[in-house]
């Protein structure tokens, strides 16, 4: 090793504690404050990778778009913030979570698919559900699939690290369950006559049940606000439409039509949401509670609740006529949109704004 | 169960093709009939043809081999230290990677957002899921080489730079290279950042030098850890540069594109060129203590990867598509690295603006002068003195080098293009641009500024090409500060209070290690703004004088 001076005492290691110098014991990142007594190993992983002019980025952003927008602006969004850096994600996910979580998914459903193909399963299933199945499933694949790319778009935007990584995971968990949807319907479609693979999109396209659920969609896909995509999404989206229909219709219909492999699949689905709705609502919270910008802020929610909550509803009730395609009727639609509304008060309590204007209350 | 009795073959049950999968996967996508996409990312390209994806991927079978990645990269983490391997480490080394690992997280995570970029802006659906793979292959070599830092900040003898990592990255004037690297990828044109200088030059011609040249260097230098990391970040890339070739096949056949390629081509790759060789060439020439005569140089290294593999095998055959190459910036860079001493001459900047660094730097010795003089013959003339005057002047109570009068050197000119100073001093060049002069380290790079990143290019409007904007001139934010009172404004200073981050020499006792006291009494000068104060005409002598370059003074 070449760290011998002359007269100094030689170094024969590159070890932690080989040798004691100022700083030699200072083993952690020291440039930001933690969200708890110390810091996570997800805040090591993200905190302060994207820079900020009012943090540490000395010369400013360095190339601007034609118009001076710089590289990340504020302005991408209408919510304010006094601090965007103090968000966190309550999942923590980093890299090394996130694969394993989502390959854990992948492998319960290929257990799940090869199990219950093997065992027959899918033969077993009513007729009239399978074509619920292809029609309805099938058209719903598309919204999914519609929200992962709304978030795709929105990761690029965010003020923070932390903000543009839960997005950027809610996009992969989205896109992931849109193409799990469309190969479970692949795969139990080579056991069972007569699933017609092109019959979802084409309802997703055509049929009027659908129209409200894909106008939905393409508001938030359109919408040019990554904020507004974000909560569109979660706040009211998934829990008055995507959710309505994974667990008001088909987690809660399925067992009686002979069917308990879908669930299992879908089922993925609320676990992911869980995890992004945490995540969230803990950013809108922020939000909602900043010292200088909170009313603001709840303003602002309470507008994108009121535009995107129509459309949701309008969604939702387009939706009605499924609950009585199924031969065995266990659950009622108007339970389910119920249950729904009030998954979204209480999401909106959560965060602290008002959601009344938008749903009722 | 043995491998041989496969349970497989007892209950494999009828499955649907990869290809099927893939296929039915693409169909998730529709045009929105109801409410238009916004289209927030401009470009001045037309992309008619939907771009095919020949890879045929799912993410179904994404997620868990990523994972068995993973699995094997945390695996070798591990087992690195069982084995001890810091206590083999070579510190000349590791020390480069505080600042080579404060830089690549965020041109990672960039790489990752501009997924977004072109996912909206090409059409069809297709490469959908190739996109939506990089972007969280990007998340995953961001964290995952966060990841690699925190671990060596924890378990090597000197943490100091790494604990400050994101915070110097924001603040130092090398890793401004790298914020002009990776706010390149998201930021102008979609179509000139996110495909052609991110994935059609970036990723496909320079990350060879990255992930693969760094970890063999990396690896006779003790260090098992960065290889394992980046080989396995390397493995994702052939992924993104099959996402960027479908990309650019998509545009190429529209000879409504060919002079924005043109110019895109030129600009990444000669950007790409002076960013990356001065960054890696400086770490795998400068930070390995391994001198066999036998291993490769960085310009054998090049020649390899970027004259032969992507010169050659790439870029030549887009000619027959109709767009013109520019063979000769191509040679340029070449000569840059063997002729001009390009790497030669960023090591010894760096070296000489050790104080204002937050890693340590130790002198070349005998040992690093036989070997540069046998790789680049003429070596030792050219800077055999520098770095023994390095070595003299690395005791404290010397005047620090950057301020020693008596070596001869004369320090650079930014280039206002690739953030690199103009060390190739007969290229130096200005221009003024909006009334303003800047500086520029070669032709190419005044062209890239004026030229390409405007508002019409040769007659044709560009309203979607991005601007160069900041403070792009490090030396500017500091100009007039004493030393010491810019050295603690950028927070390289230890713990102590008094100690520097960075040192000259990798002797691990406070006795010989720098403190603010030691640098004191030295003011910092903006080059460019003194050049600016000039009048044309003592500019014109300014910049004659400059070109003429200096020569070291013999080291007593
Ligand atoms: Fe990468
Ligand atoms: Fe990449
Ligand atoms: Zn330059």
């Amino acid at each position: 090793m070449s760290a011998t001076g002359e007269q100094a005492p030689a170094v024969h290691s590159g070890a932690a504690g080989a040798a004691q110098f100022a700083g030699w014991d200072s083993r952690k990142f020291n440039y930001f404050e933690p969200k708890g007594r110390k810091a996570s190993h997800y805040e090591d992983m993200t905190v302060d990778v994207q820079p900020d002019p009012k943090r540490y980025l000395l010369q400013d952003w360095i190339i601007s778009f034609a118009d001076g927008t710089p590289t990340y602006s504020e302005s991408w969004t209408k919510a304010k913030s006094s601090d965007w850096h103090r968000f966190r994600a309550v999942d923590q996910e980093w890299e090394r979570t996130h694969y394993q979580r989502q390959s854990t998914i992948v492998g319960m459903l290929n257990n799940v698919v090869e199990n219950g193909r093997r065992s027959g399963a899918p033969k077993r299933f009513d007729r009239a559900w399978i074509k619920v199945l292809a029609d309805h499933l099938g058209a719903f694949k598309h919204a999914e699939f519609g929200l992962g790319v709304a978030t795709m778009q929105a990761q690029r935007y965010g003020y923070s690290q932390m903000i543009n990584n839960a997005i950027l995971t809610n996009s992969s968990y989205k896109l992931r369950f849109a193409q799990d949807l469309t190969l479970y319907l692949s795969e139990i479609g080579l056991d069972i006559e007569g699933i017609d693979q092109a019959a979802g999109k084409q309802h997703w396209l055509e049929d009027p049940i659908w129209q409200g659920t894909r106008h939905a969609v393409e508001a938030i896909m359109g919408a040019d606000d990554y904020l507004e995509q974000y909560f569109a999404t979660n706040v009211i989206f998934e829990p008055l439409v995507a959710e309505l229909f994974r667990s008001g219709f088909i987690m809660q219909m399925a067992a009686a039509q002979n069917d308990f492999m879908t669930p299992a699949v879908v089922s993925s689905a609320e676990g992911d949401f869980e995890r992004n709705l945490a995540n969230a609502v803990e950013l809108f919270h922020t939000l909602a509670i900043d010292e200088k910008y909170g009313d603001h802020n709840r303003g602002l929610m309470q507008a994108w609740a009121g535009r995107h909550g129509k459309f949701a509803l309008d969604a939702a009730h387009q939706l009605q006529p499924i609950w009585s395609q199924p031969r065995v009727k266990v659950a009622q639609f108007n339970d389910a949109l119920e249950a729904a509304k009030n998954r979204v008060r209480a999401i909106a309590s959560e965060i602290g704004f008002d959601v009344r204007a938008a749903i009722g209350g | 169960m043995p491998d041989g009795l496969t349970l497989n073959k007892i209950i494999a049950q009828k499955g649907i093709s990869i290809g099927e999968a893939a296929k039915r996967v693409a169909d998730l996508g529709w045009t929105p009939s109801y409410v238009q996409e916004a289209m927030t990312f401009p470009t001045d390209y037309k992309i008619k043809k939907a771009p095919r994806d020949p890879m045929k991927q799912v993410l179904r079978s994404y997620f868990p081999m990523q994972e068995e990645k993973d699995n094997r990269v945390y695996g070798a983490l591990d087992a690195a230290l069982r084995g001890d391997m810091f206590r083999n480490v070579q510190p000349r080394w590791v020390e480069w990677m505080k600042l080579f690992l404060a830089i690549i997280p965020f041109p990672e995570i960039s790489a990752a957002r501009s997924m977004a970029m072109v996912a909206r802006l090409a059409p069809g659906e297709e490469l959908r899921t190739g996109f939506a793979m990089q972007m969280v292959d990007e998340f995953r070599h961001s964290t995952i080489q966060m990841n690699l830092k925190k671990w060596y900040m924890e378990n090597y003898i000197d943490p100091a730079g790494f604990d400050i990592t994101e915070a110097a990255f924001g603040r130092c004037y090398a890793t401004t290279i790298g914020r002009q690297f990776a706010e390149g990828f998201v930021t102008g044109d979609a179509i000139t950042s996110a495909n052609v200088y991110l994935t059609v030059v970036a990723e496909t011609a320079f990350t060879n030098t990255l992930f693969v040249a760094m970890p063999s260097e990396a690896a006779r230098n003790g260090d098992y850890a960065l290889p394992t990391v980046f080989l396995s970040v390397q493995s994702d890339e052939s992924r993104h540069i099959g996402n960027g070739h479908s990309l650019l096949m998509s545009l190429i056949n529209d000879p409504d594109n060919h002079l924005l390629l043109e110019r895109d081509l030129r600009y990444a790759f000669w950007q790409n060129h002076a960013i990356v060789d001065a960054a890696i060439g400086t770490f795998i020439e400068y930070g390995t203590t391994d001198r066999d005569k036998k291993k490769e140089s960085y310009a054998e290294l090049w020649h390899r990867w970027i004259y032969e593999d992507y010169y050659r095998t790439y870029m030549l055959p887009l000619e027959k598509y109709g767009i013109k190459i520019h063979h000769d910036d191509v040679s340029a860079a070449w000569d840059r690295i063997v002729k001009k001493n390009y790497v030669h001459a960023t090591a010894q900047f760096f070296s000489v603006g050790w104080p204002v660094n937050f890693w340590r730097i130790e002198a070349q010795t005998e040992k690093d002068f036989e070997w540069f003089e046998h790789k680049y013959p003429g070596w030792y003339a050219e800077y055999g003195d520098y770095w023994k005057w390095y070595k003299k002047l690395s005791v404290p109570g010397e005047t620090n080098i950057l301020f020693n009068t008596e070596t001869g050197y004369v320090y650079p000119h930014r280039c206002w293009s690739c953030m690199v100073p103009a060390l190739i001093r007969e290229d130096f060049c200005y221009d003024e641009v909006d009334g303003k002069i800047y500086t520029y380290c070669s032709e190419v790079c005044r062209w890239t500024h004026k030229v390409a990143f405007a508002a019409e290019y040769e007659g044709r409007p560009t309203p979607a090409m991005g601007r160069f904007s900041g403070r792009r001139e490090w030396e500017t934010c500091y100009d007039g500060w004493d030393l010491a009172d810019a050295i603690k404004d950028l927070g390289f200073v230890r713990p102590d209070g008094e100690t520097l981050v960075p040192q000259p020499h990798l002797i691990f006792d406070d006795s010989k290690m720098w403190k603010l006291e030691h640098v004191r009494g030295h003011t910092l000068g903006s080059p460019l703004i003194h050049f600016r104060s000039l009048s044309p005409e003592g500019r014109e002598q300014a910049a004659a004088e400059y070109r003429k370059g200096f020569k070291i003074n013999p080291c007593p």
